[in-house]
């Protein structure tokens, strides 16, 4: 099927949402916005993603409805195109090449056939000018667009710094401590400046600027968090400026509802102001967005506000100030310190989200599965503060057990919690069970449970090491009094240490009889069950980094790297080296389901990849140049279905998926499939009507629909023909008048006679009788998949994807998909 | 959308003795009554019928008391020695009792005289009982036989000599009419069947057996003797299912409570233990001024009754359960409100929209919410919640620590409130539980007011009150430091790994010399 393609980086999450304010569509159904390279129409009722509009070769910056079609959009990107697209079908019209890199993109109503955007100055550093770009209007698909006029010069390279007033007369833009206001018709200039801090220490550097759509009032948003109205700036000495002060810190963003009776503000705080009438007294406030917000922006009907966060999440606001919906992907938290994790339960990928939550990351539909609040304090946004991190998180083997560490470090002292938390089938969701406070005198570095499948509540173990050079082991303590409350607690139940040395990684066997614990430049193997110590390994110099057992086949060995640049396997039956390699592993990671065990190199600002098994010093996979960024967790996703690989090289990705996160946080995976099927794929996925929420009943109604339109469009035709041909007779029937018609027992042969089909036309009946087996057929098949509805959406997709490849398929492989398939069912059916 | 989240004050588990629910149910009595009688009290029974009237036997007579009474509404005292084991049969209506000079009398409850007396033990009948056909007596006497007798003839109709010493107790099976059980004084309780002509089982307790109890399931017999309860499984032939050891001296009488749940047993030591019949567990025991021979429980737990040496009768009644009612009460409102909308029955078709419950936040929480930090402090520092839940006030100062605004909220205060929040950090900071955020904030006190030190003296004397508690808290930390390392030192001597504990040592003495070295 798929021959032995390259593998490919996929970027699959976490592309910064936040490249330039989102734009709702004409009618508020759809929700545009920037996503990296591309840019993603929302429905603004579903928060389903309906189409991803892809083709710039850089950062999009820009997005804005073409004012004189509503249904397209204008996009703008660092690459020098602006593109036209047709958003609602995901077409690409038109393709303007201005050749500069474009930093903001403004398309007025007034402009005919030009729109403004921000350029670098011709040789010149950080100096960023607005030009009006002239899109001519030839034919054909990419057109050159080089006739643009200079408007101002040296604007502020963010798009929030500029803004167009009432009708298109003016334009305000704002850079450091002067504000300047370009008139078009009497082509005048107004300067005005603010000293850089005033009486009272504020710093009146400007942030963003917004105009009032009816009246000639700008906005402007200061660093010390003030609010200027400046009115009367037709003149350059007579101008006035009132000031509102709500925000703390940096005002983010501004913007002026659609008639401009309040204006909407934004800053770090997360909370979204309403001003009304441009006074001070009266205002609404919206609290606990989650974070800082970084755009704000109103539909068209200004039913709806929309707010982008610097978390890459999205909030749909109702304008009466109600919380409405948001669309979260996978949240930007301010550092990920947890790693990646994969939930057994959901197979989501599990690492810090919202400040003090832990977000629950679906792969499949890239959403936000849940968040789960750890740290339960309330949230203070505000800079210098030592806020509480999550550091560490594990689950047990079947995800019944979480265990959290939350720090918080007070310059003398630390703040340590381990939380442990127990899945409650009832209310399907981590219930808070034990907290203990200060488990470790100093940072916990590693912690992990005994991952036994059958023995799950009995021996569950879990180990945490500290730097305050002990390890200690958590167990469960069951109370018997039947009366209490709460029966399952857990306890300490050993302390190991060696040589007053700092533990820094822990981790147990397969079979979970062994525990191995590194402190710094030694790693520990203990007996799990009398935690007695068993042998030592250690290769100077270096401290040990990472350390992980083989599995299956190779459980004999065990893996470590350390940070001189050594990976080392040693043989745990001969208490012997067995072999190392001379390289600088970040990350070891092993592969749950099979013997693989991928290592991650940080070398000359490149990440390679190498797959090994342990029982071979020579790796089966070597993947150079994965991205420009250090990659700092990589983890291992079972598939749901084992996946076809060609190439013997690739054989590790059969069972489960490779991710990893970047140090700007995007996750990244690998592909096998060529890029055109991927998009195929994922553009089918993409073609729901009307934005509909994919659900499994419209697939089944959706193919059932497709199948049969497929069989019968000439047929349909042909019975059409034949009744539009006696129609006349039938006419004739029915709009004579009552009282002027030949009797009953006259028309009756005609009117019957007219019903039947003539005999050449019999073949054709036929066909169309065969069609309607067809169609039967395929009602037997959605019977056959009424057993999969309980399956979960990304199943019903995977599925999906399933019977679209079987199309292309010869038979025989069909039925071996069949097959798979059919084997997939019993274990589902068993979930 | 989330809300605002209050300040989680950290729960500590608390220390001593845990409060379950078997100890408010049984702490659940009034103080007792004591009532006087003439001599050691051998046994008190309830009358199984209501109004629960109990005999109590003791000396040479008979006293049948009334639920609330505290003088005997009857008195049987037909007795020229001391009486013993008066007990009730099933309908109440019957009394019998053995006596020193051998003889069994039976008493109709509403007569006087005896309705017969059955004579045939030559020494004292310590224990009589009705088996469960009502119309058959056993007993046991001290001249180590036991007998079982007919009600309306007055005469023997089997005479058991198995046990070789006085047999001191018995019951009857509830289920079976001729199945009864006597323990003796040889160490043994047996286990007898009126159809057969020897015992069917015998159950060496190891100990004079001083009590016997039959499970009202008649599958599971408790014996009690010397310091031991032990319970056996009598449908396994007599099988010992635990053995209990809770009391220090002998254990001298059985009861269970009225559900089956609780086995009490009272013991010379003058303590009543109180045990779960699933775990055999001490779940209470209750104390008394003497030793105690004779126990009992009225139907539904109502009254504990208990009999000692000294003929001290002490009767304990249930509180009422009004004062939960009453608090209740107090919250219903109005009929009309109450009604309203409660008698809607939703129909199938109805949409149920569930209203979320309205968040009722503290006061501090409410302050803390506008980011007023400096009253927040204030709000926790009311004597109330100062005094009497010291980690509510630590709990918000951690908070404000956390905000960053505690040193602001601790400035600008007057003289009484800085003496208060001193006279507070002094009395807590000693507890470990507070000590690290309590140190925090007597560091920014003394920072804060450092300048205007010297111009009050009340909160002078307060900073040296804290200076004092702190230099007191130090020289005991040191002085179990000094403990510790003694106890080290022991151990390390114990252990069997010395050689290698003494490697360690000497290598941390030898870098800290030449930690030393370096420093000179």
């Amino acid at each position: 099927m798929v021959a032995a393609a390259g593998l490919r980086v996929v970027r699959c999450g976490g592309s910064p949402l936040h490249g330039a304010r989102a734009v709702f569509s004409a009618d508020a159904r759809f929700l545009l916005c920037t996503a990296g390279d591309f840019v993603k129409v929302y429905s603004a009722a579903t928060e389903e993603l309906v189409r991803l509009l892809r083709g710039h070769g850089g950062l999009v910056t820009g997005v804005g409805l073409n004012p004189h079609n509503r249904l397209q959009l204008y996009s703008c990107s660092l690459d020098g195109s602006i593109k036209l697209w047709d958003f609602t079908d995901g077409i690409l019209i038109k393709t303007f090449t201005v050749g500069y890199k474009l930093l903001a993109l403004y398309a007025l109503d007034s402009c005919e056939d030009s729109v403004f955007v921000i350029i670098p100055k011709r040789g010149e550093r950080d100096t960023f000018q607005l030009v009006s770009v002239k899109l001519t209007k030839t034919t054909g698909q990419d057109v050159e667009a080089k006739e643009f006029s200079v408007v101002l010069e040296g604007v502020d390279a963010s798009p929030k710094c500029t803004a167009f007033g009432r009708e298109g007369e003016y334009v305000a833009s704002a850079k450091n401590f002067h504000l300047q206001v370009y008139f078009f018709k009497r082509k005048q200039l107004n300067r005005f400046s603010l000293r850089a801090t005033n009486a009272k220490g504020g710093n009146n550097l400007f942030t963003c600027v917004a105009c009032h759509p009816k009246e000639d009032c700008i906005a402007t948003g200061h660093a010390d968090g003030k609010i200027r109205l400046w009115r009367n700036f037709y003149h350059n000495k007579e101008y006035v400026f009132s000031t509102m002060h709500w925000h703390h810190d940096r005002v983010m963003d501004l913007s002026f509802s659609i008639e401009g009776t309040s204006l909407l503000s934004g800053g770090v705080e997360a909370v979204l102001v309403q001003w009304h009438n441009g006074s001070d007294c009266k205002k609404d406030f919206l609290p606990r967005l989650g974070s800082a917000i970084e755009y704000i922006s109103v539909s068209s009907d200004g039913t709806l506000y929309c707010t982008l966060h610097t978390d890459n999440r999205i909030t749909i606001i109702n304008s009466n100030l109600r919380f409405s919906k948001s669309i979260q992907g996978l949240i930007r938290a301010r550092d990920v310190k947890t790693g990646l994790v994969v939930d057994p339960r959901t197979k989501a990928l599990v690492l810090n989200g919202e400040a003090g939550h832990l977000q629950f990351y679906c792969l499949q539909s890239d959403k936000q599965l849940y968040s789960l609040d750890i740290v339960q304090q309330e949230y203070i946004q505000q800079e210098g503060l030592n806020q509480t991190d999550l550091v560490k998180v594990a689950f047990s083997a079947q995800g019944k057990w979480l265990a959290t560490v939350e720090e918080r470090e007070e310059e003398p002292d630390l703040e340590l919690h381990l939380k442990l938390w127990f899945f409650d089938e009832e209310t399907q969701s981590f219930k808070l069970n034990t907290q203990i406070s200060m488990p470790h005198d100093d940072h916990i570095t590693a912690m992990c449970f005994r991952d036994m499948d059958e023995l799950e509540d009995d021996s569950l173990i879990l180990v945490t090491a500290g730097k305050d050079c002990l390890f200690k082991v958590w167990v469960i303590l069951e109370d018997t009094d039947p009366e209490a409350q709460q029966s399952l607690s857990w306890s300490c139940d050993f302390v190991g240490s060696y040589h007053n040395y700092q533990a820094t990684n822990c981790c147990f066997s397969e079979d979970g009889s062994l525990l191995a614990v590194s402190f710094e430049e030694t790693v520990t193997v203990w007996d799990s069950s009398t935690w007695d110590l068993k042998c030592t390994f250690c290769h100077p110099p270096g401290k040990i980094r990472d350390i992980c057992f083989g599995r299956l086949t190779c459980s004999k060995y065990l893996i470590g790297a350390t940070d001189h640049g050594f990976l080392c396997c040693w043989n745990l039956l001969s208490c012997a080296l067995e072999w190392s390699a001379h390289l600088n592993v970040v990350i070891l990671q092993p592969d749950p389901l099979s013997e693989h065990i991928a290592a991650v190199s940080w070398l000359s600002k490149e990440s390679s990849l190498f797959v090994f098994k342990p029982n071979e010093p020579r790796p089966i996979c070597i993947q150079r140049n994965l991205c420009k960024e250090k990659i700092q967790f990589a983890a291992f996703v079972p598939r749901d279905v084992p996946e076809t690989v060609g190439s013997e090289k690739y054989i590790w990705l059969r069972r489960s998926q490779l991710y990893f996160l970047t140090d700007a946080q995007e996750l990244m995976t690998f592909s096998t499939k060529s890029p055109e099927e991927r998009l195929t794929v994922s553009s089918k996925q993409l073609a729901v009507e009307e934005s509909l929420p994919v659900t499994p009943f419209s697939l089944l109604l959706g193919k059932h629909r497709h199948q049969q339109s497929q069989g019968d469009i000439d047929l349909t035709k042909v019975v059409r023909n034949h009744h539009e041909q006696d129609s006349p007779a039938v006419k004739e029937l029915l709009h004579t008048p009552a009282h002027v018609l030949p009797s009953a027992s006259f028309l009756c042969p005609i009117f019957i006679n007219s019903l039947l089909i003539s005999k050449e036309k019999k073949s054709a009946e036929e066909v169309a009788d065969e069609v309607e087996m067809e169609s039967e057929e395929a009602e037997e098949d959605s019977d056959e998949e009424k057993d999969v509805t309980e399956m979960e959406q990304e199943n019903i997709k995977s599925m999906d994807l399933l019977e679209e490849r079987t199309c292309k398929l010869s038979k025989a492989e069909e039925k071996e998909l069949r097959k798979v398939r059919k084997m997939d069912y019993s274990w589902i059916s068993a979930f | 959308m989330a809300s605002y989240k209050p300040v989680v004050v950290p729960a500590v588990p608390r220390l001593g003795e845990k409060v379950t629910q078997d100890t408010l149910y049984w702490q659940g009595y009034k103080t007792p009554v004591q009532i006087k009688e003439f001599g050691a009290v051998n046994k008190i029974d309830f009358s199984p019928v209501p109004p629960y009237n109990y005999a109590v036997t003791a000396s040479s007579r008979i006293h049948i008391y009334g639920r609330y009474s505290q003088e005997p509404i009857k008195t049987f005292s037909r007795f020229k020695d001391a009486a013993y084991c008066a007990t009730y049969r099933d309908d109440g209506q019957l009394l019998v009792a053995g006596s020193e000079e051998g003889s069994i009398r039976l008493f109709d409850i509403s007569g006087k005289a005896p309705l017969r007396q059955f004579d045939g033990h030559a020494k004292a009948v310590h224990v009589v009982g009705f088996l469960a056909d009502k119309y058959r007596i056993f007993s046991g006497g001290d001249d180590y036989s036991s007998n079982l007798w007919d009600i309306p003839s007055a005469a023997e109709i089997v005479s058991y000599t198995e046990h070789t010493d006085y047999v001191r107790c018995g019951c009857a099976s509830k289920l079976n009419g001729d199945v009864f059980i006597t323990g003796s004084y040889d160490h043994t309780v047996k286990v007898f069947d009126a159809r057969a002509k020897s015992s069917v089982m015998t159950i060496e307790h190891g100990h004079p057996v001083e009590s016997v109890l039959l499970f009202p399931s008649g599958g599971l017999l408790v014996s009690a003797g010397g310091r031991y309860v032990k319970v056996w499984d009598v449908l396994k032939g007599g099988q010992l299912l635990v053995s209990l050891k809770n009391h220090h001296k002998t254990v001298t009488c059985l009861c269970l409570n009225s559900s089956g749940q609780r086995l009490l047993s009272g013991s010379l030591d003058r303590h009543v233990k109180i045990y779960s019949t699933t775990s055999y567990k001490v779940v209470h025991s209750f104390n008394y001024a003497t030793s105690i021979l004779s126990l009992a429980l009225s139907p539904e737990d109502e009254t504990i009754v208990v009999g000692m040496t000294n003929g001290v009768l002490n009767v304990k009644h249930r509180k009422p359960e009004e004062s939960k009612e009453k608090s209740q009460k107090k919250r219903q409102p109005a009929y009309r409100t109450y009604v309203k909308g409660r008698n809607y029955m939703p129909k199938q078709e109805d949409f149920f929209v569930s209203k979320p419950g309205k968040c009722v936040l503290r006061k501090y929480d409410k302050l803390l919410k506008g980011f007023q930090s400096s009253k927040a402090l204030d709000a926790v520092l009311e004597p109330h919640i100062r005094l009497y839940t010291p980690e509510v006030t630590v709990a918000v100062m951690q908070e404000l620590n956390r905000r960053g605004t505690l040193r602001s909220a601790l400035a600008g205060r007057d003289e009484k409130q800085i003496s208060l929040l001193l006279t507070f950090v002094t009395r807590r900071v000693i507890e470990p539980r507070f000590t690290p955020i309590l140190v925090t904030v007597a560091d920014m006190i003394t920072d804060i007011y450092q300048p205007v030190l010297g111009q009050s003296a009340v909160v002078d004397k307060q900073f040296l009150r804290l200076q004092e508690a702190i230099g007191r808290e130090i020289d005991y930390q040191e002085e179990l430091l000094e403990v510790l390392g003694m106890m080290d030192a022991l151990f390390a001597t114990l252990t069997k790994k010395k050689a290698t504990y003494l490697e360690e040592k000497k290598s941390n003495g030898l870098t800290k010399t030449l930690d030393q070295d370096t420093c000179n």
